[in-house]
């Protein structure tokens, strides 16, 4: 069973979580339901810093022994920071998605974009929608 | 059969360090029956069957006309007139097809061909603990079952054929029984070995299992246009006897291969995935057949073909991950052998 989906941030269809730090910054990283989709996580490609991308465009790639898949950016922006600690312990996002396994931080120029995005009632709405 | 039960990586894990159960009930298997059903064997088999005893088992290939894999399967003697062969589950239908037309075509008139595969169950048991959690269930005395042997035996009060023989590397065995029977065996086999941490495994380990253990999976690394020079069997072929395909694989040994299959582990990280392209200062030159993390190693290997220049243990080489040349290195199969073992899986069978 999957974690509660904190309220403090929004979350993209693609099951990215994204957290406004209050400072035009945002934390991001894939959601409790996406590490269980994706079984043990062992392996994570992290952007380079200063890579630009839009919104819902690949900004990393998380592997598991099954299957490669991208992590999706939920705004644009420039990558400022990453996890450097998931490369050689990836299985911290099976084991805390929503917080030692956080992906990147980004720089947004469109904070606009966070609007679009769901909230944790959203989000749950869809999961529920989607195993149906 | 599952992807996973409870997880791949702790699956495995299970597997290596204790023992694991796999529902394996959609393999194929076909009877071989009647006097002549050695003959018949003998043309299709790449291997020779002339000196496999009864309860033996021969792991072989059904190779076509050009020397081509139609499937790699084993070949149980059960008796003189009475074979039972095991297929991959998706080559059932034509290995079926090839073994009765060869029947007709060669004269085998009084073999009888029967498909069990709907009446028979299987089930494997794998793992440094499989013997002794199976001992609690059988009469029969499980040690002098040598590798590649199999035996009849009643398993929790269910008749059952067990070899020792498997597909991850570790000791264990193959069990198979009444269709019927198999739910029961299952549950039985899965309670008598909780206590000694034997887990329900599905098909994501049992893929790492076999790859880091160096077995190849027809489909990925075999098919009809490859031979088996090409992959790991080319121990498999006896070119002494007549079968089918023998001509195209004198002639093949003759001129020598021009793609290997080799074993690879990644240098740099990443993860080569099947049909990924091969590299060498940034030229094409091969195609990943299997690759993943496998967890006992703690790292990323594969399979894949090469030009024939390029299978020497330390060549460097580059899988294209995702528009990235990342460096990877040819190593010597198996990637992974376990400790105790005096045989090495399918060598010397």
């Amino acid at each position: 069973m999957s974690k509660t989906n904190p309220t403090d941030r929004k979350y993209s269809k693609e099951h990215e979580w994204v957290r406004d730090n209050g400072d035009d910054t945002v934390t991001l990283g894939i959601t409790d339901y996406a590490q269980e989709m994706l079984t043990d996580i062992v392996f994570v490609e992290l952007p380079a810093i200063g890579k630009k991308v839009k919104q819902m465009e690949p900004v990393a790639v998380v592997e598991s022994v099954k299957s490669v898949s991208d992590v999706f950016a939920p705004v644009s922006g420039e990558v400022i920071e990453v996890n450097l600690i998931l490369e050689n312990r990836p299985e911290l996002i099976n084991q805390d998605a929503f917080g030692e396994g956080w992906i990147a931080k980004m720089k947004m120029n469109k904070p606009e974009e966070l609007k679009g995005l769901m909230d944790a009632a959203g989000y749950e709405a869809m999961i529920r929608e989607e195993k149906h | 059969m599952p992807v996973q039960y409870t997880g791949v990586v702790e699956e495995h894990h299970a597997t290596r360090t204790k023992a694991g159960l796999f529902d394996i009930c959609h393999m194929g298997e076909i009877d071989v029956r009647g006097p002549q059903a050695f003959d018949l064997l003998q043309r299709v088999m790449s291997r020779n069957l002339e000196k496999q005893t009864i309860g033996q088992i021969k792991l072989s290939v059904l190779t076509n006309e050009q020397g081509g894999i139609i499937d790699d399967l084993t070949v149980y003697k059960l008796a003189d007139d009475h074979y039972m062969v095991v297929t991959n589950a998706a080559s059932k239908d034509k290995d079926l097809r090839w073994l009765q037309s060869r029947k007709q075509e060669g004269n085998f008139s009084d073999v009888e061909i029967t498909d069990r595969t709907d009446q028979l169950g299987k089930l494997d048991l794998q793992g440094p603990r499989a013997q002794a959690i199976l001992q609690t269930l059988t009469e029969n005395d499980l040690t002098p079952l040598k590798y590649y042997h199999a035996m009849h035996m009643a398993v929790a009060g269910v008749q059952s054929l067990v070899s020792r023989s498997g597909y991850t590397g570790e000791d264990g065995f193959e069990i198979y029984a009444d269709n019927e029977r198999i739910g029961t065996l299952w549950d039985r086999l899965l309670n008598a070995g909780s206590d000694a941490g034997l887990k329900p495994i599905g098909l994501g380990a049992r893929d790492t299992l076999r790859l880091e253990a160096g077995m190849m999976l027809y489909g990925h690394e075999m098919c009809e246009t490859v031979s088996p020079c090409e992959v790991v069997y080319g121990w498999l072929i006896d070119l002494e006897k007549d079968f089918i395909g023998r001509e195209a694989l004198i002639q093949q040994k003759k001129q020598g291969v021009t793609r290997k299959l080799v074993g690879f582990e990644m240098v740099e990280r990443g993860i080569a995935r099947a049909g990924y392209k091969v590299f060498t200062d940034g030229r094409e030159i091969g195609e990943v057949t299997s690759g993943t993390f496998v967890p006992t190693l703690n790292k990323a290997v594969g399979l894949a073909f090469v030009p024939a220049i390029y299978t020497d243990p330390e060549t460097e080489i580059d899988i294209r991950i995702r528009d990235r040349d990342v460096k990877a290195k040819v190593v010597k199969l198996p990637f992974y052998k376990r400790e105790d073992k005096h045989i090495f899986y399918n060598v010397f069978i």
